[in-house]
This record gives C-alpha cells, sequence and structure tokens, in this order.
C-alpha cells in the first residue's frame, strides 16, 4: 500500500494520454458487455426450451398452418405425455414499435406441456376460467407495468375481425415467470377467443368442425427425452406425403436453429471482441512502453536508492494493471448498469443482460490486460542496469 | 569521538581497482590499478577532467557498477563480492547518493521525494514522516515540503536531493558534481550544506567536481588521471 501513491501519481504524468487510454479501454469493455448481453439475450429461447419437449411445424415453413387433427394424432403417440398448440398472432401494445411475441395456445394443454414454468395455481385458476385471458411472460409485465386484472388492448394487422378493426381486448390473467428464470418474454391467448375474434378469418380456420381447424405449430411433452428421435420419427413418417407434410424436432434443436438465423452470435461476438483487444493490447501497450521509455533515468535512480529490480518491475506492472482497471471496470459495469434497465420482451430476445459469469470473465480480461500490456515494459524495467539509466 | 578521531578509521578501502569496458572491439581501461582509503568522518573531493574515471570510481565504491578486477570493502562489507540482490540492500543501508541533476522524481513533491528510500524500511507512516520532516530541517526546507520539483529553483532541488541522501542516515555520501548545474551562489550554499554535514554530523561524504572552489571546501583532494590517483596537498 505504501507504493500506491507512487503507482497513481506516475499514471498522472500524462493526463490527456492516460485519460484516452482509459477511455479506449473503457469502451472495449463497454462493448464486450453490450455484446455478451446480445449474445446472451438470443441464447435465451435455447435455454428455456426442455429436455423434454418436442415441437412440430409445417415441413414447408413456419407460417403454414397444419390441421388441428395432426395434434390429436400425436397425443395417441406412445411416449407422448401433453400436446399444445400454438399459433402465430401477433400484435402490439399501444404503438407499433412495442411489437409483441403472441400466441393462441389451448390453455389446458399448455400448462400440462409447459409444467416447468412458475405460474401460481391461481393465476392458473384465472387463465383457464377467462377466454379473454393473457397469460403474460414475466420480463412483458415488468416492462409495460402489467398485473392481474388489468384489461389491456392489443393490435394486429393479422388478425382482423370483420369490420376490419384491428384492436382486440384482453384481461392479464396469469403471469408466466418470476424473474429468476428465463420466462421467453411471450404472451399467450385462449385459441378459442381467437377463432371466435377472428370473424369470418377465424371461422375460416374451422370450416365445418373442429377437426378440420388448423394451427400453427404443435408442442408436445414426452415422457422420456432419450426416446425422443423414435417419437420424431413417428410423427413425421405418419405425416409424410400429404398436403401438409411436418418437421418434427426438440424444442432446444429449434430454438437453436431460430437463433442461428440471425448468424451463430457466439463466433461473431468472440471475432469482434478479439479485434477489439488486440487493438487495446496495441495502444495500452504502446501507453505502458512510452511511459515507461520516457523515465528510464526515474527508474534508474530508484535503483540507486535500493529499490531491489523486482520492486521497480512491480511498480510498472501495478501502473499497467491499475490503468486497465481505471477504463475496464467501469466499463464493464456501465454496460451491466445499461443491459438490466432493458427488458425488451421481444420474442427469443425477452431480455439482454450480462450473466455473472460473463462478467467475472470481463473481470478476468481486464487483469489479463493488465499484465499483457505490462508484461514487457516492467521485464525491461527489471532488466534496466543503473549505469545505463542514469546516462540517458 | 572527535572528527579527527573519526578520521583515522578507513571506511571505504579501494584495493587495486581495474576496470574495462568494452567499446566495440575496443578496450578501454578506465581505472588502472587505483587504490584508495577513505577515512571515517573524511570529506574527499576527486578532480580530474571527463573521461579520468572518477565517477566510475564513484559507482563502484556506491556499487552501482561492477568492477573488473581488485576488491572494495566499504564499512567493513566486501562489495565487489555481494550479489546484485545484496548489494541492492546494501545500498539502500549505506548510501546516499547526490546527483549533478539532482534527479527528483518530478509526479512527486518534495517530501515524498525525501520519503522515498524510507518506503524500504519497517518505518511507520508516521515515523516516515517524522525523520523526513527532520531531513528538510536539515538542509533548510521544510517549508517548501508541499512543493513539487517544477515549482522549486535549481539550488532548492539540489537541497532536496541532499534530503532524500541522507533521510536514511547512510555510512557515505556519494555526491556526483553537485554544484555542477548551479550558479556561484546556490553552488556555495549546497557546499556549505555538504561542509556543515561533514563537520557537524560526521558524515563522510566522497564528493566529484570540476570545480576547484568546490574542492577547496573538502579535507583531501585527489586526481584522477586516466584512470589511476595523485593526491595533492588540501587547502
Amino acid at each position: 500500500m505504501k507504493y500506491l501513491p507512487l503507482i497513481l501519481r506516475n499514471l498522472g504524468r500524462k493526463k490527456l494520454r492516460t485519460a484516452f487510454t482509459v477511455l479506449s479501454i473503457f469502451v472495449s469493455f463497454l462493448l464486450f458487455g453490450l455484446l455478451v448481453a446480445l449474445r446472451t439475450g438470443f441464447g435465451q429461447g435455447v435455454e428455456v426450451a426442455g429436455l423434454d419437449r418436442l415441437l412440430t411445424v409445417h415441413k414447408v415453413s413456419l407460417i403454414q398452418f397444419l390441421p388441428v387433427k395432426y395434434a390429436n394424432f400425436i397425443e395417441t403417440v406412445d411416449g407422448v405425455e401433453a400436446v399444445t398448440h400454438w399459433t402465430w398472432f401477433g400484435g402490439y401494445y399501444q404503438e407499433p414499435r412495442n411489437q409483441l411475441t403472441m400466441f393462441a395456445t389451448d390453455v389446458d394443454g399448455f400448462l400440462e406441456v409447459f409444467d416447468d414454468y412458475v405460474i401460481s395455481e391461481e393465476h392458473k385458476e384465472n387463465w383457464r376460467n377467462n377466454r379473454q385471458g393473457l397469460g403474460v411472460g414475466y420480463s412483458v409485465a415488468q416492462r409495460f407495468g402489467w398485473e392481474v386484472g388489468d384489461r389491456v388492448p392489443i393490435n394486429t394487422n393479422l388478425w382482423l375481425g370483420d369490420d376490419g378493426k384491428s384492436g382486440w381486448e384482453f384481461d392479464v390473467a396469469a403471469i408466466i415467470g418470476d424473474g429468476e428464470q428465463a420466462d421467453g418474454g411471450q404472451l399467450y391467448l385462449h385459441y378459442d377467443y381467437l377463432k371466435e375474434g377472428a370473424g369470418s378469418m377465424g371461422a375460416a380456420m374451422s370450416p365445418g368442425s373442429d377437426e378440420l381447424a388448423v394451427i400453427g405449430m404443435i408442442y408436445m411433452k414426452v415422457d422420456d427425452p432419450e426416446r425422443a428421435s423414435t417419437i420424431i420419427d413417428t410423427i413425421d413418417t405418419q405425416f409424410a406425403n400429404s398436403s401438409a407434410e411436418t418437421k418434427t424436432s426438440t424444442e432446444k434443436a429449434w430454438a437453436q436453429g431460430f437463433a442461428n438465423q440471425v448468424g451463430d452470435l457466439a463466433s461473431i461476438v468472440t471475432a469482434i471482441v478479439s479485434v477489439v483487444f488486440f487493438t487495446l493490447l496495441l495502444v495500452a501497450g504502446n501507453t505502458m512502453a512510452q511511459s515507461v521509455r520516457e523515465r528510464t533515468s526515474e527508474l534508474g535512480v530508484l535503483k540507486t536508492l535500493g529499490f531491489s529490480d523486482g520492486l521497480v518491475m512491480f511498480l510498472v506492472l501495478g501502473e499497467a494493471f491499475f490503468l486497465a482497471l481505471l477504463g475496464g471496470l467501469p466499463g464493464l459495469l456501465f454496460a451491466n448498469a445499461v443491459t438490466s434497465r432493458l427488458k425488451l420482451g421481444v420474442g427469443f430476445i425477452p431480455d439482454i443482460y450480462i450473466p455473472s459469469r460473463d462478467l467475472m470473465i470481463g473481470v478476468v480480461l481486464v487483469l489479463a490486460l493488465g499484465l499483457v500490456t505490462g508484461a514487457l515494459p516492467a521485464w525491461r524495467a527489471l532488466r534496466l542496469r543503473i549505469i545505463q539509466a542514469l546516462s540517458q | 569521538m572527535t572528527t579527527q578521531e573519526q578520521a583515522a578509521e578507513p571506511i571505504v578501502r579501494v584495493e587495486n581497482v581495474h576496470k574495462t569496458y568494452k567499446r566495440g572491439s575496443e578496450v578501454v581501461d578506465v581505472l588502472q590499478g587505483l587504490s584508495l582509503d577513505v577515512a571515517d568522518g573524511e570529506f574527499l573531493a576527486l578532480m580530474g577532467p571527463s573521461g579520468s574515471g572518477k565517477t566510475t570510481l564513484l559507482n563502484l565504491i556506491g556499487g552501482l557498477d561492477r568492477l573488473s578486477e581488485g576488491r572494495i570493502e566499504v564499512a567493513g562489507e566486501r562489495i565487489d563480492r555481494a550479489s546484485d540482490r545484496q548489494l541492492t540492500k546494501w545500498r539502500s543501508r549505506h548510501i546516499g547518493f547526490v546527483f549533478q541533476f539532482y534527479n527528483l522524481l518530478p509526479v512527486l513533491t518534495a517530501e515524498r521525494n525525501v520519503e522515498l528510500p524510507l518506503l524500504l524500511t519497517k518505518l511507520s507512516r508516521a515515523q516516515r514522516r517524522k525523520h523526513v520532516a527532520t531531513a528538510l530541517e536539515v538542509v533548510g526546507l521544510s517549508e517548501r515540503s508541499k512543493h513539487y520539483p517544477r515549482q522549486l529553483s535549481g539550488g532548492q532541488e539540489q537541497r532536496v536531493g541532499i534530503a532524500r541522501a541522507i533521510v536514511s542516515d547512510p555510512t557515505l555520501l556519494l555526491c556526483d558534481e553537485p554544484t555542477g548545474d548551479l550558479d556561484r551562489k546556490s553552488g556555495d550554499e549546497i557546499l556549505d550544506l555538504l561542509e556543515a554535514l561533514n563537520q557537524e554530523q560526521g558524515k563522510t561524504i566522497i564528493m566529484v567536481t570540476h570545480d576547484p572552489l568546490a574542492a577547496e571546501r573538502a579535507t583531501r583532494t585527489l586526481h584522477v588521471d586516466k584512470g589511476v590517483l595523485t593526491e595533492t596537498p588540501t587547502h
């Protein structure tokens, strides 16, 4: 501790240079934090995916409907415990920029298939008993300040009533999740309410009888994840060569594939962060090298006074660490503060935040930056001969 | 013990010291079998033309450089046999250096500069502060303790340099051209101070100088020429 003032004073020797270097480190770690948060956000769809859940969609495209009778068949497949279905609703709250990820579902089936979601019994009952009831992801409820019992207007350009009106009204019936775990950031309405409310569009979904009704995709819960491949084969074989062939996969694989449509974010983040850190190494390393080179004679004086080679090396290394800490830690903390306030609640990017593990990696990177940028100047300081140093 | 009695005990013994440098393929003999005894409490001036080897001799006595041949004993210790690590510790205990260009750290105040050698000791912060205040008082700069080197005159900077050299109460004070960068008046003040340290506090001082007037303040003057010593009578 008694050497701390000496280290800090040396950092303040060229204030402008130090300030710019600290700023560049700050921005780099801010960028690191934001990119990591974004990657985490895109990965959350995968994170919430259950290992024992499978998903069946139309083989041609996600936007193609499937007959509801497919769900009836899947219910009979050996190993399938429960089935539910989702139909894309879309929608936005108040303004088009507040886009929602919203599906119509059969609530009973939903609660069976997604029995790992945290929903109170009271909320489940509310939701079952209210056809206008809406199951809302915790992060979405937080974002808009909704509570159970609130009546919320939601617009959609997809499901218009016969009068052409796009406005729908729902009651917030259940909150899905408690903020502790990722909740998917989605909303779910009753499928029956969709059919009724969508007028002729809804009627077209179920021409004549429910047997001919159509749905978006089918989720199922299986009794044993190890039997998933057999079940997948059974389902896809059953509907092969039909007018609506299917593609079944595990929920996790599907979510991963969806996230990958944006690109391989992990690789992109790694590439950007690598380039940024390489540049940062050059900037901070140059600052440290220049700073030590400028005061070679002063280091010689310290050694003359009895400061050992190791102690002088420690002082130089200490400066490099402080430089990295001064820029890196505030950068990480700022990124954390910014992302913890962002509640996007949009589809597969429900929340973006920096996981504590990545924050720790950030801190390790800060220390590594200090070590790497200080290593060479510190080594030079260690090897410095007094006579040569004093002659400069 | 009087100054006279102290002067009888050699505190520095330099025996047949050789120092050679390699300059490209050429070998330069800077010191050629030089021998010297410095008594405890002595104020020795080393004079000689540039390149004669006087600063090299000072550096060898101070343990800043390695000799090529011979032996050097300071305060009873063979420093030519000491490892770099031992020499570093020894230097912090026994040697105080005063440089021609003061060599203060510009980012530290006068008192922080003076405190530097004490950081290597086990003294508490309060004890260090007390020693620093005493050293600055000795050199007459108590009022300027919070000033940075850039806020001081050359003479004042050199006083801070001397305070830094004496703060840990070293055995030997080595001064390399301490007045070389000062005007006559400031130089005289520095020499007065060194003289007082020698006469009143019994400090052993070896001073390298080009200035005959500065050398006159010493109790003995030696001339170094082409790596060998020639003694001249003092005033």
